[in-house]
């Protein structure tokens, strides 16, 4: 089903820029960033766009198609609307690098701000660790992360609110969920998230959790637990005292 | 650490360039929790037309007070303060009412639908100043599990209700109304034990978790009702309006319960 369809690509700096239009032959089973490839190719060589696996693993296609923030690589043709032109910004919420390029590497500075894994002793002469599965298939799931931001981006307290100071965002709430549950963990990242990290700030509106390419249920199985554990150290006098008296 | 300066900024309110019915999901939570709300409000205020039969309102139970034989302390003491308005769904409603005010997913829901704080994900906002649920008044959300510790003894009440709308004046029956104010509880128990603070204190809180086989499989259980949180939350939402709204028209002659058995 090879057809005709038009693309909207923003193209600029971080001076600014503007909507271009290409048209292009596209069919259902092409991704947005086989289409975008084929305007490089043959209409804009100077077109500036990170990829690297085209299988949604690396993290580095995230984009706005549409509006909402997705991987290139992960969205079909079959999937958009091509009856209209198909909108393709770089992501809101970083600084743009080049027409579809952010600098992402705030990013990077927030993760140094977490505190490190702390496994307890060995329980083994040998120096080695015993784990129930269950245990470890719980966190399991928040290492599926791409680092693709496209969380990040989302997020409204970082792309509204602007608070990169205060909040380390969904990714980070992800990450900082993987360690603090973690059956070795012994440190602990609970003062971190409500003074430093802001997870106070995150209004529980699961944008992140709907954006996510590896489908972490990031609001639910890591932040709403996060915040529960704030509520154990901070906000609950009863289970307090129920610990004390134990 | 240095605030990334941004192309994108300071966008007008509504502004995306989404063009799904990103409006549709938020317009159906403003219209759905506002007719619920009108509605508990006004059924609450009533006083009146709250039981039939073996049957009594899940919006007066407990009846701490009243003048209903369900009433478990009596009618309405003398010692109630005069210039008080007196509804025996006053005295209780105000634990599930606070307990849904601070449920993850109707924060989350209200958020949007009422306050546009997103209006949807990855659309503009009306407003530059954002506090989160990190001062006051939002802080106080953190109050949730102390709503969810009160609604135990709440739904245990409506389970006990449950059973007794099979107990007719003439001996055992089933009604419409007993089926009704079932489905309710059932609705209302999934809502109450898939709740995130739930799934915390049933075992969320341990690291190793598995170490403890009990907690582990509440957990498990939690965990499965809580997936669907939010369908349990519409779900007992409306069935504990129609309960209430079945109950009044019985009550008030407008329509007649079936007896089935
Ligand atoms: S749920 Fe919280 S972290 Fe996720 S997008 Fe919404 S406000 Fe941000
Ligand atoms: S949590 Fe999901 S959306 Fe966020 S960075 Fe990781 S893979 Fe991407
Ligand atoms: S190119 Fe690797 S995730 Fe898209
Ligand atoms: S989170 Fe919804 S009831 Fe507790």
């Amino acid at each position: 089903m090879a057809r005709p369809a038009l693309f909207r690509i923003w193209r600029g700096n971080p001076e600014g820029g503007a909507f271009q239009d290409f048209k292009t032959e596209v069919d259902a089973g092409m991704v947005v960033l086989d289409a975008v490839h084929r305007i490089q190719a043959a209409q804009a060589p100077d077109l500036a766009v990170r990829w690297n696996c085209k299988a949604g693993k690396c993290g580095s296609c995230s984009a706005e198609i549409n509006g909402m923030p997705r991987l290139m690589c992960m969205t079909r043709m079959g999937q958009l609307n091509l009856d209209m032109p198909v909108v393709i910004e770089p992501m809101h919420a970083f600084p743009l690098i080049r027409d579809l390029v952010t600098d992402v590497s705030w990013n990077f500075q927030v993760k140094k701000k977490i505190k490190k894994f702390k496994p307890r002793t060995p329980d083994a002469p040998d120096g080695t660790w015993r784990m129930r599965q269950a245990d470890v298939d719980r966190v399991q799931e928040f290492r599926k992360c791409i680092e693709c931001f496209l969380c990040q981006d989302v997020c409204h307290v970082l792309r509204e609110h602007r608070k990169y100071d205060e909040f380390i965002g969904p990714r980070y709430f992800v990450y900082t969920a993987a360690l603090e549950m973690h059956p070795l963990d012994t440190e602990s990242r609970i003062a971190g998230l409500k003074n430093d990290h802001g997870v106070g700030y995150c209004n529980i509106t699961t944008c992140c959790r709907q954006v996510c390419p590896e489908s972490i249920t990031i609001t639910e199985n890591a932040i709403i637990p996060l915040k529960e554990r704030v509520v154990d150290e901070y906000f609950d006098p009863f289970r307090k005292l129920l610990r004390i008296i134990r | 650490m240095a605030t990334p300066e941004l192309l994108w900024k300071n966008g007008r309110f509504g502004q995306t360039s989404r063009r799904d019915a990103w409006w549709l999901p938020p317009a159906s939570v403003l219209i759905g929790l506002s007719v619920f709300l009108v509605y508990a409000n006004w059924a609450a205020w009533q006083n009146a037309h709250y039981t039939f039969g073996p049957y009594l309102s899940p919006f007066y139970s407990p009846e701490l007070f009243g003048d209903s034989p369900h009433a478990l302390f009596g009618p309405k003491p003398a010692w109630y303060p005069r210039f008080l308005p007196f509804s025996p769904a006053l005295l209780i409603l105000w634990i599930p009412g606070l307990f849904r005010l601070t449920c993850y997913y109707y924060r989350g829901a209200y958020y949007k639908a009422f306050w546009a704080d997103p209006p949807a994900c990855a659309v503009s906002e009306p407003r530059n100043v954002y506090l989160g649920e990190r001062s006051l008044p939002l802080i106080l959300q953190n109050s949730h599990r102390f709503f969810l510790r009160l609604s135990y003894p709440v739904w245990a009440f409506l389970a006990w209700d449950a059973i007794k709308s099979y107990r007719f004046s003439d001996g055992f029956g089933i009604g419409l109304g007993s089926l009704i104010l079932t489905a309710n509880v059932i609705l209302l128990g999934g809502y109450v034990f898939g709740c995130h603070a739930f799934r915390h204190l049933i075992g969320g809180v341990y690291d190793r978790l598995a170490e403890r086989p009990v907690r582990h499989k509440l957990y498990q259980c939690v965990s499965c009702l809580n997936g669907d949180h939010m369908k349990w939350a519409w779900s007992s939402l409306f069935s504990v309006g129609f309960a209430d709204l079945y109950v009044r028209l019985c009550s008030m002659g407008i329509w007649t319960d079936w007896r089935i058995l």
